[in-house]
């Protein structure tokens, strides 16, 4: 099982959500973070002060796979949250040991 | 015989003729008596609306405009020092304030005569407002005691103990309001124009009394509490411009309460202090925008709203004197002399007026004393007759370049009185309650630590 973990602008949320669904994965959870990486942040400025802003708004979208669907609901979500602007985000992956479903301690992919 | 039925006749018809003129007469007081009800009516109508308009200013209207630009930690607290000022000013006022300010005593300070509101009735006092009743009278007054203080807030929130601030709030009203309501507006005040002032001095809503004495006091308190924990090296934006935009655009159109209610009742006058508030401000709007633009490279909707404050503060003296052209002139001016102020000296001199109370208001309130000296016309306001009984010449568009030396004269008095009336204020609240919050309180925000809750739970 892998762990895909994909950070993206939270205005492609929808998209991402309605891709997935699409290549039929059910489960995902959603965070709402801040943060940058090549983008930096951005300017504001009240009354002539000036503030820096260095993170930004953006959703983290979990979501745990078999290992033979890595490939394809990687690609999906990349599709789906892309750009091609500076910003649009990040996705790493996890190996993940175990996932126990609470309701009836189904294991493995089973348990997805 | 025939003489006395001609005499008889003449006597019935004379007794006819006087039967028909006392009728007249009677039916000539009738109507004269209901023309005058009907004044009555009507301005009593337009004087209630007004007075309800200015209680809004001060909520919703300044506790909004000041919560949003808090951090959302400090928000209700905030609100709070708006919100509480509609109590506790309103009980002072009808205790002592309304006598202290507007009873017949010396140049500096009103009697007693309407302690409790005594004797403040359903029947007009003549001398402030001959229309209306005097209970209207006091209450449109009673939402300026109100505001007032209320303003001072933007100067040192974030950061003071709420006791303090009631004990501050109620001497200051005591200390500087009052006597300041009275030499300006009271019957024979000091600056009083109309009612036997030796140095005439033109206020038409409040430009010396209300603004200048808070914008002043506010530097004051910014200056004696000291900066914000951070300030100004941690970001401390405001949490919600969303907030303060509706309090801003509430104030403009509570302000029309203030201004045009100035005029103490319905008639032209009030039409053209209303004309020149509204044009006051938006000239101050595209003022403060067109600096902003230039200076900053973008014209920020929190420069949008303090420009339309700005210029209806500048405009607040001078809105039952002037012509709509000169209002516009004010506005602008207002724009960009108060965004010069908040924008540029403060940053220059690093005093926390956390809010911009004193380089709007006190600012904002001394350049409308000046300018109203420039630009006040018998055109407008002809209330004021010279020896021969025609309409004075106002200001100096008029020819009467001496009224500016007496509005720098009303100005500085203001400025006096809210100078020592504060320190001394401040001084005392500090011996007494001390000022300021802890660090810790401060770090935690003002909600939680002065009140017990939180303006958002929105996992609730």
């Amino acid at each position: 099982m892998k762990k895909i973990e994909a950070i993206i602008q939270p205005f492609k949320l929808e998209e991402v959500k309605e891709a997935l669904k699409a290549i039929g994965i059910d489960g995902m959870t959603i965070t709402e973070v801040r943060g940058h990486g090549r983008q930096k942040g951005h300017k504001e400025v009240y009354r002539g002060q000036e503030y820096q802003v260095d993170l930004l708004p953006k959703v983290k979208v979990e979501m745990v796979v078999g290992d033979g669907r890595l490939e394809e609901v990687a690609s999906a979500l990349a599709a789906a949250a892309r750009t091609g602007k500076i910003g649009d985000g990040k996705i790493f992956v996890y190996d993940v040991a175990e996932a126990i479903r609470i309701r009836n301690d189904e294991r493995g992919d089973a348990a997805l | 015989m025939r003489i006395a039925k001609y005499l008889s006749i003449a006597y019935a018809l004379a007794a006819m003729t006087a039967a028909a003129q006392d009728a007249a007469a009677g039916k000539l007081a009738a109507l004269e008596s209901s023309v005058s009800a009907a004044q009555t009516s009507g301005d009593n109508a337009w004087m209630l609306v007004c007075t309800a308009l200015v209680l809004m200013m001060t909520g919703p209207g300044l506790a909004l405009f000041y919560g949003g630009l808090v951090r959302k930690k400090n928000i209700l607290a905030t609100m709070m020092q708006s919100f509480i000022m509609m109590a506790l000013a309103s009980i002072l006022w009808a205790v002592a304030g309304y006598s202290l300010a507007f009873g017949e005593g010396s140049a500096f300070i009103g009697d007693l005569r309407y302690l409790m509101l005594k004797g403040v009735g359903g029947d007009p006092n003549g001398d402030y407002a001959g229309t209306i009743p005097q209970q209207t009278f006091m209450m449109f007054q009673m939402m300026f005691a109100i505001i007032t203080p209320a303003l001072i807030t933007g100067a040192f929130a974030e950061r003071m103990k709420f006791s303090a601030m009631l004990l501050f709030m109620t001497l200051w009203s005591l200390l500087v309001y009052y006597p300041m309501a009275h030499m300006v507006w009271g019957k024979g005040g000091l600056l009083n124009a109309f009612l036997g002032g030796s140095i005439p001095s033109f206020d038409f809503a409040g430009g010396t009394v209300v603004h200048i004495t808070s914008g002043v006091s506010a530097l004051i308190c910014a200056l004696y509490m000291g900066k914000r924990l951070g300030y100004p090296s941690e970001p401390i934006k405001p949490h919600s411009l969303v907030l303060s935009t509706i309090g801003a655009c509430l104030l403009w159109v509570g302000w029309f309460g203030f201004n045009a209610g100035s005029a103490l009742g319905a008639g032209s006058l009030a039409s053209s202090a209303f004309v020149a508030t509204h044009l006051g401000a938006s000239a101050a709007v595209i003022g403060w925008l067109v600096m902003e633009w230039i200076q900053m490279g973008k014209p920020s909707v929190l420069g949008g709203i303090s420009g339309a404050v700005a210029g209806l503060v500048v405009i607040t003296p001078a809105a039952g004197f002037v012509t709509p052209g000169s209002a516009l002139i004010m506005g602008f001016l207002g724009g960009a002399v108060c965004y010069f102020m908040v924008v540029k000296v403060k940053h220059k001199f690093g005093y926390d007026d956390s809010l911009d109370a004193f380089g709007v208001h006190g600012a904002g309130g001394t350049l409308g004393a000046i300018l109203t000296g420039v630009f006040a016309t018998n055109s407008v306001n002809s209330a004021l007759k010279d020896a021969s009984g025609n309409p004075a010449a106002l200001g100096l568009i008029d020819g009467n370049g001496g009224q500016i030396l007496n509005q720098l004269i009303g100005a500085a008095i203001a400025w006096g009185l809210a100078i020592v009336g504060t320190l001394i204020i401040l001084k005392v609240c500090d011996m007494a309650l001390g000022l300021r919050v802890s660090a810790d309180e401060e770090t935690d925000g003002l909600d939680l630590s002065q009140h017990g809750e939180e303006g958002y739970n929105l996992e609730a």
